[in-house]
């Protein structure tokens, strides 16, 4: 695929520069926002017919639907941004890895139920901090998909709670393998509040959140549901990250392969 | 974790009046049952309000019971409002 970047300059007469400057700066904004919901509604379908129960089949089941949900308005959005006729399924199957920008907090394998209840509580944090102040941009669309989207996380990151507070207060093994996650999946966190990738001018105009800004109050959301579930907050060292570059982890490529497999080797097939 | 135990769960719909069996489930604890209904049992908004009771702290009559249980009821035709004449000139009734 060839991303905007690589795309050739406007004909002569075609829209102004700036302008298109600009809509290339929303439209990464927006692929970047489309595309941590798109993966990890993905790594959650991963639970059906895997969870410790039928019922929580169906809620992750469900967790993973309101993020596709989320992720197929984002895309569709970032499309028409674009202006180059790619839709959300052109977005969604017919990009590959590299023009990808997800955090790595969502793409890595996740066959821990551990794991996937402290990833859950960490993304649906800072999920419900970015929604809840996204619901005031100036962009209708985002404001938009941020309105209903906030009522969707609170509901994810009270069930992330609920298995955390289980699993971490629980037996003596379940605390051990809780803690362990929790000092995975903390190392991905930073990521989620890196700020320079997004254009200033969208975080001036209103149209997007300065990540940063939404570390605090995401924290101030984990931190009693850690201290209540008696884990401790892990001191690790930051992963790399890079996935807002289009730079991820190998799983992201094996993710891809089965997401987006179908609609390629079975162009425009439909049902 | 395929210990949990069983839950009976009530939904009130939107227009009812009261809460209606709607199924069963499996969770943990009654925290857990209530969301474990709300995502099994009001996916299509069907309901705005959810009881979750241990299905085995419900006492329920069997079948064995039947005859002596509701067939005393069967020739009783008085206990219903349509047995007695309405007696001429009464108003509000």
């Amino acid at each position: 695929m060839i991303t905007p970047r690589d795309s050739s300059p406007p004909p002569r007469g075609g829209p102004d520069p700036t302008t298109d400057l600009a809509s290339q700066h929303r439209f990464e904004y927006v692929v970047a926002l489309a595309d941590d919901a798109l993966i990890s509604a993905q790594r959650m379908g991963w639970w059906i017919s895997r969870g410790p129960q039928l019922e929580e089949d169906v809620a992750l089941a469900n967790i993973g639907l309101d993020q596709l949900g989320q992720a197929r308005t984002l895309l569709a959005h970032a499309g028409e941004v674009e202006g180059a006729g790619r839709g959300e399924d052109d977005l969604a199957y017919l990009r590959d890895e590299r023009d990808f920008r997800n955090v790595h907090l969502v793409e890595r394998d996740q066959s821990d139920f551990g794991v996937a209840m402290a990833r859950l509580l960490l993304f649906s944090a800072y999920h419900a901090e970015l929604y809840a102040a996204l619901r005031s941009s100036t962009d209708q669309t985002l404001a938009g998909v941020a309105g209903k989207a906030v009522k969707e996380v609170a509901y994810h990151l009270d069930h992330a709670r609920q298995w955390v507070l289980r699993l971490g207060d629980g037996t003596e093994e379940s605390h051990r393998r809780m803690q362990a996650a929790l000092d995975t999946e903390w190392r991905y966190l930073d990521e989620l509040f890196d700020d320079s990738w997004v254009a200033p001018e969208l975080i001036d105009e209103g149209v997007a959140v300065d990540p940063a800004s939404l570390r605090e109050p995401a924290l101030a959301r984990v931190l009693p549901v850690l201290r209540e579930a008696t884990l401790t907050v892990p001191e690790v060292l930051p992963a790399v990250g890079g996935g807002r570059r289009g730079l991820h982890t190998e799983q992201l490529g094996y993710l891809l392969a089965e997401m987006q497999h179908l609609t390629r080797s079975h162009p425009g097939a439909t049902w | 974790m395929n210990d949990w135990p069983l839950w009976e769960v009530f939904v009130r719909s939107r227009r009812g009046l009261s809460h209606v069996h709607a199924g069963s489930l499996h969770a943990p604890d009654a925290e857990l049952a209530l969301r474990n209904a709300r995502d099994l049992y009001t996916r299509r908004q069907e309901g705005v309000s959810i009881w979750v009771v241990r299905s085995s702290d419900l006492e329920a009559s069997t079948p064995d019971e039947r005859d002596s249980f509701f067939d005393p009821a069967a020739d009783k035709i008085y206990r219903h409002p349509t047995f007695y004449d309405v007696p001429d000139g009464v108003e509000h009734l």
